[in-house]
């Protein structure tokens, strides 16, 4: 949980109110302005009214320059940055040919697929003069190759259950199966802090939604013995199922899901759980088989566990896993397996191939030693943060930190002083966190070597006292260079 | 009458003054006097009993009405009901039908594939341009997993945006005559996502009653009034936006929208867009249509259905398109005005919450609208197909053609009905069956969720490809004509028994 100190809370809502205030201005002069000008929408009503996007048209659009940078390379562990330049205010942004060689503490590459693998591409280059880069129709036309039949019995014996459906995007499959599982009369509880694409999918099925505190066991207990004893709301019905939705590592918090003892809870009042691996896959547990083998929990506990290939596996797409009657059942009738194309075979064959390096199956150590130093990375970079001072979110071994930074002038400083010194940061503000916790996060890489990691502490030690982020006393500085001496 | 009215005039002073008397007396008369119910008491009294029905209003005013006393549930009730209660199992029990395993490609889905080892021609995959095997296509491909590796590592903001992407954008935007276009990484996801970020609570669209499950999803998650209308068919639209308009004449800040597709995906039909764009214009609605199937497939030069009708894309407010039909890639684009764009960058939750699309698969798109636009005749070649096609499916005893001559989704209908979709289907999948096994041509039976709310009967599907020669055509019609006989006059024989 975090704690807001109360100076800090206190600046950054003033610094949020004389935003506002300063919006609001320019919006009166805006009107004043616009009364002189005819307006060309001839009748028709305009597709944003008023405040409706106040927060983007004065808030956003002055740091406009510090979110969707583009690149030019490889999201590897160093990767090239376009630079950018604006003229008219950072309302619209134009590219230049200037690089900027960065290291890259952004992007989603936990184990290192990311770029060029010696092993996965040449691989997904033969599938891809095989089989072309789409099949151009769903998986129940002409779109199943060997290749996807491969991929989800592979999927399955990773993850650890009997069968396993695949499917091109990870946002859909949370948006296309969760109205499968459960509809009208039905009841999800998912936690407070899930991602988009699960409450897409949530608000899509027409199920009661309710929330229950961020990682709290026993508010779920609370909230489930409350529902199931009053019954569906007004006509007090005993419902039909209960679904409870939590997810693997949180992305904004860097933080486990307390999974043993949320499923002792929903074992106890019959619920089914709906576990959302997406950044964990791969990325923690002994072998990289996710939350489930690290907490030590036995993935026949878990109803549904779904995933995607994002984040660990370098490739794309998302995928169910669960036992053979529920796959049937959705390969007969989930809506983006009938109608959307199926996932594009040479992404099909570096999920494989990735799946191949990490179980050492291809004949090397490498997967293993991937794991190894993403484990090694993650602590040293977060215990470091955390002795120069910074609040940082998260529990160990996950490879997600974010650096608390509360207030909204620090958000754009941190972002632009930190691509000045040639470090890629991603800092996270409304509506994605709540309005005054804005952050930077960090995602850590198997692909970082240790220099790399001690140039981007380095980096951030000093925008970071520039800025004044350092919330917590540093420890002393004798200590620090000891242990840096005994590495 | 006189006399009447003044005897009457006269009473009726006589009474107005004898009240009169009465009430000056009450107000004169000193308190001695207070008569109650017939008793006299005196000036205490009076006050007495006055007193008393004060405190006692009072009293009752302040008492709280009377409610059931509130009893929560116990601990132990609790227990009680938890433990009585039973869920539903999380799927229904499993029957025939969804054991069904689609067929296995062991190849590419070009125009010829490979099934059990058996050389097939291939109606299933919608590679209308025939650009699957390109040879430039992979090239490009090749090149770009070299470059980048396969995924992109992180949504459009958090540097997932590659110059890849960028450069797709501007091509996409170049290629339709617009000033720009964002990219989805999934076909499926533009249209249920573009449509919640224009629409929301209390705004007013008109949908066409066939649009497939991509649209429904989008309208369900915008939570605004829908309305539908009859398939294709442009009285049942005016009609809608008629009674629509008379009915909220106040409502200013209300958004309209009409959403159509180009050419529809569950019959192949092809939607009017001149007529379209009138009634926009006349009752002033703004026009969202998806053009998958359109998309290098109508027109001169493969622009899509505005070029077919030759009207300026500016009518159209928002274009959405799924690009893994005619440009033989994955993901989708949205096009318009330069506000709608800027608008969908900030508020699509596909675009800001999903990674972006594979480097690759960006590349793939580039080049495969360069090639459309080096080598019109492909679209020539299509439009010939569809023609040799349609000759020689009309003659089908039993089926017939239920899609427009001109859209490369030819859409078989069963003549007679058996009356449930579920026999329909089973029917049609047992044709498409016989046809592969037999004849080694494949073809697929429309198959529908239980989540889709569409109500057009199904029917078998061709894709026709500009890659298909002559002799493929010809064979899938006589194929199918021979089976679609045997299938249907055994089943008509079989329902006379």
């Amino acid at each position: 949980m975090i704690a807001i100190p109360y100076l800090t809370a206190l600046t950054t809502y003033f610094s949020y109110g004389l935003l506002f205030a300063f919006g609001q201005i320019r919006d009166l002069f805006r009107k004043i302005i616009d009364w002189s000008r005819a307006n060309n929408l001839q009748g028709y009503a305009p597709i944003c009214l008023g405040l409706e996007d106040f927060y983007t048209r004065r808030l956003y659009l002055r740091i406009q320059d510090c979110f969707g940078r583009p690149i030019s390379s490889a999201p590897d562990a160093w990767f090239d940055v376009v630079e950018r330049y604006s003229n008219d205010n950072n309302k619209t942004l134009k590219r230049t040919t200037k690089i900027n060689r960065c290291l890259n503490l952004g992007s989603y590459n936990y184990l290192g697929f990311a770029a060029a693998d010696e092993y996965c591409t040449p691989r997904a280059i033969e599938a891809l003069k095989k089989y072309s880069p789409s099949t151009c129709s769903s998986r129940v036309d002409g779109g199943t190759t060997v290749l996807h039949n491969e991929l989800e019995k592979s999927v399955a014996k990773f993850v650890g259950k009997p069968a396993a459906i695949v499917l091109g995007m990870g946002y859909v499959t949370n948006s296309a199966i969760l109205p499968v599982l459960i509809g009208k009369g039905g009841l999800i509880i998912s936690d407070s802090l899930n991602h988009n694409s699960i409450v897409n999918g949530a608000r899509g099925s027409g199920a009661t939604i309710r929330v229950f505190q961020h990682n709290t066991p026993s508010h779920l207990e609370e909230v489930l013995r409350e529902h199931i004893a009053e019954g569906q709301p007004r006509t007090h019905r005993p419902w039909k199922k209960i679904l409870v939705i939590v997810e693997g590592i949180y992305s904004m918090e860097g933080e486990l899901c307390k999974l043993p003892e949320i499923i002792a809870v929903c074992k106890k009042y019959k619920a089914y759980t709906y576990l959302d691996e997406a950044h964990s896959i791969g990325a923690v547990g002994k072998t990289g088989r996710g939350v489930c083998e690290l907490l030590g929990v036995d993935t026949a506990d878990v109803d549904i566990m779904m995933g995607t290939f994002t984040k660990s596996f370098g490739s794309c797409g998302g995928y169910i896993a669960g036992s053979k009657e529920l796959i049937q059942y959705l390969k007969y009738t989930c809506p983006a397996h009938l109608y959307a194309t199926s996932i594009s075979p040479p992404a099909a064959e570096q999920i494989i191939s990735a799946i191949k390096v990490i179980l050492g199956e291809d004949g090397s150590s490498r997967g293993a030693q991937k794991l190894a130093q993403i484990r090694k990375n993650s602590n040293f970079f977060r215990s470091e943060l955390q002795k120069m001072g910074f609040e940082v979110l998260g529990d160990n071994d996950s490879p997600v930190m974010p650096i608390m930074l509360y207030n909204p002038a620090k958000i754009p400083a941190f972002s632009r002083e930190c691509l000045k010194q040639n470090v890629a940061v991603v800092t996270v503000a409304f509506p994605a966190t709540p309005l005054l916790l804005a952050r930077a996060r960090i995602c850590i890489s198997a692909s970082h070597t240790k220099e790399d990691l001690i140039k981007g502490l380095e980096v951030i030690s000093r925008v970071g006292d520039l800025v004044g982020i350092k919330y917590f006393p540093a420890e002393p500085k004798k200590q620090e260079e000891r242990m840096v001496k005994l590495d | 009458m006189d006399v009447k009215l003044n005897t009457i005039a006269s009473a009726v002073m006589d009474i107005v003054n004898t009240a009169i008397d009465w009430v000056t007396l009450a107000f004169d008369a000193p308190f001695a006097r207070a008569v109650d119910f017939g008793v006299h008491i005196g000036v205490e009294g009076h006050l007495f009993l006055e007193g008393f029905l004060l405190v006692f209003i009072l009293l009752l005013l302040s008492r709280k009405s009377f409610k059931p006393p509130k009893r929560p549930l116990t601990k132990e009730e609790i227990n009680e009901l938890c433990d009585e209660w039973v869920p539903e199992s999380l799927i229904p029990p499993l029957t025939e039908e969804m054991q069904w395993e689609p067929p296995v490609l062991e190849s590419d889905a070009g125009p010829h594939t490979i099934i059990n080892g058996k050389e097939v021609v291939n109606f299933a995959s919608a590679n209308y341009s025939g650009l699957i095997g390109n040879e430039k296509l992979l090239e490009s491909c090749t090149s770009a997993l070299e470059k980048y590796g396969v995924g992109s590592c992180g949504p459009r903001s958090f540097f997932g945006t590659i110059d890849v992407h960028l450069d797709c954008e501007a091509r996409i935007a170049k290629f339709l005559g617009t000033p720009d276009s964002v990219l989805y990484s999934y076909g499926i996801s533009t249209t249920f996502s573009a449509i919640p970020a224009f629409c929301k609570k209390g705004d007013i669209i008109v949908v066409d009653e066939g649009v497939h499950w991509g649209i429904q999803n989008g309208l369900y998650l915008s939570r605004s009034t829908i309305v539908y209308f009859k398939h294709n068919d442009m009285e049942s639209l005016q009609s809608t936006l008629e009674k629509i308009t008379l009915e909220n004449k106040r409502a200013k800040k209300l958004r309209h929208y009409i959403v159509v597709e180009a050419v529809y995906q569950n019959s192949g039909q092809i939607a009017p867009l001149d007529e379209i764009v009138r009634l926009k214009e006349k009752y002033r609605f703004r026009v969202l249509m998806d053009e998958s199937n359109s998309l290098g497939v109508l027109g001169g030069s493969g622009r899509g259905l505005t070029e077919y009708y030759g009207i300026p894309i500016e009518k159209i407010d928002i274009i959405t398109a799924d690009m893994g039909h005619a440009l033989a890639t994955e993901g989708g684009f949205s096009t318009g005005n330069a506000s709608v764009i800027g608008h969908q960058r900030l508020n699509s939750s596909a675009y800001l919450f999903s990674a972006s699309l594979p480097p690759y698969l960006a590349s793939a798109a580039i080049t495969a609208i360069d090639f459309l636009e080096e080598n019109p005749d492909l679209i020539m070649k299509l439009k010939e197909n569809i023609a040799v096609l349609w000759e020689g499916l009309s003659v089908i005893p039993g089926l017939s053609i239920a899609s427009n001559p001109h859209s490369p989704i030819v859409f078989l209908r069963l003549n007679n009905s058996t009356g449930t979709l579920k026999n329909d289907l089973r029917l049609l999948e047992d044709i498409a069956d016989r046809v592969l096994k037999e004849d080694s041509v494949f073809v697929v039976a429309s198959k529908r969720s239980s989540l889709d709310k569409c109500r057009l009967p199904v029917g078998i599907r061709l894709f026709v490809s500009a890659a298909h020669s002559e002799s493929d055509l010809r064979k899938a019609s006589e194929s199918l004509k021979r089976v679609a006989a045997s299938v249907l006059m055994g089943q008509s024989r079989m329902r006379e028994e």
